[in-house]
Parts: structure tokens; C-alpha cells; sequence
């Protein structure tokens, strides 16, 4: 796009690359605020329906789809608290941090093919890491509320996202090594094809591997039955006890760009990222790079479907928040430290075994070899594994 | 209609400013470089630990942000996810410290600061000296070329060379890669680990009355109690210790 606005349009480059960085900060601004929007009604109605009841159904006429934008104008009204009490710069700053955090993740995560904000090797790293500052911002709020209810649901909060980071990442090398690659683009990339060419079905551990994921996801991201830092029943509201108005809603603004964020990366991982089950644009004819229609409208289609894949894993999130009770704070801690993260380490190993005796996968006619297969270091597709090295003409040391 | 747009943006923005003579690039080092010092500032002159560690979390987020700026976005990345992560754990300690009253503020004393100034600022005039003494700081080489992959460090932790030149050459001529020094620090770090665990597991508490009632010649049921309540609560706070 910077290059079309210097080229054709005659700007000057810095003019060209701070509009191009613009555009993209605006639109992933909308995807966090809109998608906070659609969510927040969705599970409204969600909630509604497991409960046995209707939800909003009067707001904006049908089915009240305007209920999260009245929400969104009662909560700019309210007005605007702050305990006497309180460490008045860290409790305004803290919504910030929070939402920061989830935007920042945002930049190097990829919709489909060349949407993207910037293109990182170190994609997935980088998606990660910023991810786990989110609880920054929580953290500071329940301090700075001056309040024992915000404390206890900060400090649950950061004993159960420091714990969780551990299998969470274990999970997520797991396609990683598949692919050979932490950009998130040459990731989604790997798995192009027909669905069974997702690395969800690649062997029988990143299957198991992709479960974990699931479970140490929602807990990352604080959702039932992982809500410890708020639990209403017991700490009033948790961490957010003493905010209102905008700044509460800047929180649960993260707290769903988060969730959609963990969503799309388990699509890009494990669920072939902007590659439909069915490959439509392929059998339609149209291929990356023929011309510029055809690949606006393949990553259009990519696009349509990583948001699908997306906005289902984050419905799937609410049905689980409705459906099962809040877990105590030693069993969150039990199901860390006992059953994801040994599962996500001994899952870790036998992908990396299968990869080694079987690269092609478990059908080597659907799919291409996963993880670039070098010369020499690695067994050719579909050989048994060879000891590592002893090929004549390859130097390879593989442990000094 | 282009042209037109391209003549209003021209007059508006390109010709009378200077902004398109700045070089962006070392503008936003200079922001990036300005923000991990002023913060760098605040931490020392913060008085609430939870502040400090605020402060120190922007500082080395922008510190990342240079090492972004540099196109080194692993070691970004890495910055990102240890110091900044790790200032995480420091904050929850500060938090934990300070929680019995509110907002306690640490002051040193004047004496403190005198021999904490004298100690940064020998510090300081060495880094400066190491800085300025490099000779060709401005001009980068140019033989350097990007190259925008984590692959080869990650190969090369493993112990395979794949960035060295002669991968056809025989094993002797090869460099070993990196896996002795990742064990090294792997083994420190678990010791770290160890050593911390063993610290922070919660040891069992003789208050003076226990230590006097066990001494007696006929322990009461209140001992094998309080022994039970203290198994319960070690074991609790070792599953709470594991998580960090």
C-alpha cells in the first residue's frame, strides 16, 4: 500500500508509510472494539439460550443487536469513580496497559495472505509475549484500587497466567517445529489443501496438542471456568471492583480482543489459518498471484474463512463459560502444573518422534511433507529414521 | 482526480515542511532511546516499589522497541518475553511485600543515594567511554546483510551450523553451534529454579507455645494438629511456588 502511495499518488514516503501504519492501527482497532461489539450481544444470547431464557430481545428491534451499543453509550455515561484511597496514576493507567497489550498483539498477526500489519519471522513469539503483558494491567488495577477484593483477584490472576505461559508455549512449538518456521504467514502457509492437511490432524499428538492448547488458552486469557481474578461470587468483582464507565469497558475490550486473538492463533496453528476445509478458491481456479483480482479475492475468501474459524473458537469459549462451574484456585493450579503441562511436554516429544519416522504425515498422498525435510540432517520422507549424520557428504553435528 | 490529490498533499504536507527531511529512522530511535531513559530515570526516583516496576517495564519495553527499530526481532521478541515478562514476577513480589499496608514508599537515606549516585555515575562515564571509543559507530558496514530468519540461532542452539559457509566441508572445519553454553544455562537456570522452590516452600512454623507444649512429657492432640494444619499449608503454597 506504501508503495502504491508513492508510486501513483506522488506522496512522499514519509507521508505514504505513516498513512499505510494508520490504516492498519485503525482496522485493528475496529476488529477489537467491532468484534468486542458482536461478541458481547453473542454472549448475551448465548448465555440466554443455556439458561433457558430469551437474552436482549427489544434493543434495535430483532433480536436486540443493539444491546452492546446501548451498553457502550449507558457506559459512557456513568460516571467516572476512583477510590479516595487509590494510587490515582496507576488506577488510570491500568485499562490502558491491558488494552495495549492486546492491540500490540494484534500487529504481527496475520488475516489472510499479505493482511497484515507487519510481517514478523518471529510471528508466534512475538504474539505470545506481548499476549502475556495483558495481565500487567490487571495486576496494577488491583493494586491501585487500594481495595483487598481487587488485590486477591490480581495476585489469583498473575499466579494463574504465569503458570499457564508454560504449557501454553510448549503447545504452541508443536506446530512450530512442524512447520519449521515461527512466522505466523509460512505457519498457515504449510497447511494449505484440504482440511486434512491441518496440522490439528497431522498425527494423533497435535491432536492431544491442540486440546491442551484449547484448555490453557481460555485459562490465559481468564475466561470461565478460569475467571478466578473476577469471580463474582466470591471477591465481589475481582480486580475490577472499583472501576466503571469506560475504563471497565477498556478491560472487557481487551479481555475479548484476547480472546479472539487466542482463537485465530489456534486457527493459524492447528486449523490451516486462512485455508478453508474445502480449498473453494483452488477449485475455483483462482491461485495466489495470477493476477491482482484473483488475489485480492483469495485473500478475501482466506480472510472470511480465518475470521469464521475465529468467531468459532470464541463461541465454543462462551458455550464453555456457560456450561461449566468455576474451578478453586488449587484445582486451576493442579490442572496446570499436574495435567497440561507433563501432557503438552510428553505430547511435545512424540510429535517430534512421529516427525522424525513419519514426516509425510498420516496420509502422505493428502498432503505435502510438513517441515522442510533438509538435505542430511533429517530422514527423506517416508524412510525409517537413519542415525542422524552418518551420511557421507553431509557434516552435521547433531548435540556437541 | 489523482493528480488533484496528489497536488493538495504536496502543498498541504511535502514542500514548506521539514518533516520530509528527517530521517524517521533516527527519529524513532531517538524516541525509543528517550523513553528507556527517562523511565530508566523514574524507576530510581519512584519511591513505590509497584511504581518502580511499572517504570521499569516501559523502559525495557522501549528498549525493545530498539531492538525492533534494528530489524533484530527475535532478540525483540526475547526482550519482550523475559525481561519485560520477568519484571512481572517482580512486580507480584513488590506487590506481595508491600500489600500488608498500602503504598509504603521506600526512601534511602541521604548517605544512600550519595554512594548510589557516585557508583552510576563511574558506571556510566565507563559505558560512555566503551561507546564513544568505537570508531566507525556511524557508518554501518556495508557488507552487513539482513538476515530476517530465527532459524539459523535456533539451528545453531541445537548444535547445527546451518549459516557457516562450508556445510560441505569435513566435520573438523565445522563451529560447534551453541549447545554448550544453552546446557550451561539451562543447568543454571534449573539450579535457580531449585534453589528458589526450596526458598520459598513454607516451612513449618515452631511458635514458642508448640516448641514448649512438644517438650512436655505428654503431647496433646493440639500438636498433631497444628502439624496437620502445617503439612496443608506447605503443600498448598509449593503448588502455588511451582507456578512461578
Amino acid at each position: 500500500m506504501a508503495d502504491f502511495l508513492i508510486t501513483t499518488l506522488e506522496l512522499p514516503a514519509w507521508l505514504a508509510w505513516s498513512i499505510t501504519a494508520m490504516v492498519a492501527a485503525v482496522l485493528i482497532l475496529n476488529v477489537i472494539a467491532g468484534g468486542a461489539l458482536v461478541f458481547i450481544w453473542a454472549e448475551r444470547k448465548i448465555a440466554g439460550r443455556i439458561q433457558d431464557r430469551l437474552g436482549p430481545t427489544r434493543t434495535g428491534g430483532k433480536f436486540g443487536w443493539l444491546q452492546s451499543l446501548a451498553d457502550g453509550i449507558k457506559l459512557l455515561a456513568k460516571e467516572d469513580l476512583m477510590p479516595d484511597g487509590a494510587d490515582g496514576m496507576l488506577f488510570r493507567i491500568a485499562p490502558y496497559v491491558s488494552f495495549c497489550a492486546s492491540f500490540c498483539a494484534f500487529i504481527a498477526f496475520p488475516f489472510a495472505f499479505d493482511f497484515i500489519g507487519q510481517r514478523l519471522n518471529v510471528g508466534v513469539f512475538f504474539v505470545i509475549a506481548v499476549l502475556g503483558l495483558e495481565v500487567f494491567g490487571v495486576i496494577l488495577a488491583g493494586y491501585a484500587s487500594a481495595s483487598k477484593w481487587s488485590l486477591f483477584g490480581a495476585m489469583r490472576e498473575a499466579a494463574q497466567v504465569v503458570s499457564y505461559e508454560v504449557p501454553l508455549g510448549m503447545c504452541v512449538v508443536v506446530p512450530v517445529m512442524l512447520a519449521g518456521s515461527m512466522d505466523l504467514v509460512t505457519i498457515a502457509e504449510k497447511q494449505g489443501g484440504w482440511f486434512t492437511s491441518w496440522f490439528l490432524f497431522h498425527d494423533p499428538f497435535t491432536f492431544v496438542v491442540f486440546w491442551i492448547y484449547v484448555t490453557c488458552a481460555i485459562a490465559s486469557v481468564n475466561r470461565a471456568p478460569f475467571d478466578l481474578a473476577e469471580a463474582e461470587s466470591e471477591l465481589v468483582a475481582g480486580f475490577h471492583t472499583e472501576y466503571s464507565g469506560l475504563r471497565w469497558s477498556y478491560f472487557f475490550m481487551a479481555e475479548y480482543g484476547s480472546m479472539f486473538l487466542v482463537s485465530a492463533l489456534a486457527a493459524i496453528l492447528f486449523m490451516g489459518g486462512w485455508n478453508g476445509p474445502v480449498p473453494v478458491a483452488s477449485i475455483l481456479g483462482l491461485s495466489e498471484g495470477t493476477s491482482d483480482t484473483a488475489n485480492y479475492f483469495v485473500r478475501l475468501l482466506g480472510m472470511i474463512n480465518l475470521l469464521g474459524k475465529a468467531t468459532l473458537g470464541v463461541l465454543a469459549m462462551m458455550w464453555i463459560r456457560w456450561t461449566l462451574p468455576r474451578l478453586r484456585i488449587d484445582q486451576v493450579m493442579a490442572t496446570c502444573l499436574k495435567y497440561c503441562t507433563p501432557l503438552a511436554a510428553a505430547m511435545f516429544l512424540g510429535a517430534m518422534l512421529w516427525q522424525i519416522a513419519l514426516p509425510g504425515g498420516l496420509v502422505p498422498g493428502l498432503r505435502r511433507p510438513a517441515a522442510e525435510i533438509r538435505e542430511g540432517w533429517l530422514p527423506g520422507p517416508g524412510g525409517a529414521a537413519r542415525s542422524v549424520g552418518e551420511d557421507a557428504g553431509t557434516v552435521v553435528k547433531v548435540g556437541a | 482526480m489523482m493528480p488533484y490529490v496528489a497536488t493538495i498533499a504536496a502543498a498541504l504536507f511535502a514542500a514548506p515542511l521539514p518533516l520530509a527531511f528527517i530521517n524517521w529512522h533516527s527519529f524513532f530511535f531517538f524516541l525509543f532511546a528517550a523513553v528507556a531513559c527517562g523511565f530508566a530515570v523514574a524507576v530510581v526516583a519512584a519511591d513505590s516499589v509497584v511504581r518502580m516496576a511499572f517504570y521499569l517495564v516501559l523502559s525495557l519495553g522501549a528498549t525493545a522497541g530498539l531492538f525492533f527499530l534494528a530489524g533484530a526481532e527475535f532478540v525483540g521478541a526475547m526482550q519482550l518475553m523475559i525481561y519485560v515478562g520477568g519484571t512481572l514476577v517482580l512486580l507480584v513480589f513488590g506487590v506481595m511485600l508491600t500489600a500488608q499496608a498500602p503504598f509504603v514508599s521506600i526512601k534511602g537515606s541521604g548517605r544512600d543515594s550519595v554512594v548510589a549516585g557516585v557508583v552510576g555515575v563511574v558506571l556510566l562515564a565507563v559505558l560512555l567511554q566503551a561507546a564513544l571509543s568505537v570508531a566507525s559507530w556511524r557508518q554501518p558496514a556495508a557488507g552487513i546483510v539482513a538476515e530476517p530468519a530465527a532459524t539459523p540461532i535456533g539451528m545453531a542452539l541445537v548444535g547445527v551450523r546451518v549459516d557457516e559457509p562450508g556445510v560441505g566441508a569435513p566435520a573438523r572445519n565445522v563451529r560447534p553451534g551453541y549447545v554448550l553454553p544453552f546446557e550451561i544455562v539451562s543447568i543454571h537456570l534449573l539450579v535457580v529454579l531449585v534453589g528458589a522452590a526450596y526458598l520459598a516452600r513454607a516451612k513449618r512454623r515452631k511458635t514458642p507455645r508448640a516448641i514448649e507444649v512438644a517438650a512436655s512429657v505428654e503431647p496433646p492432640a493440639s500438636v498433631a494438629e497444628h502439624a496437620a494444619i502445617g503439612r496443608d499449608r506447605s503443600r498448598g503454597a509449593s503448588v502455588l511456588s511451582g507456578g512461578r
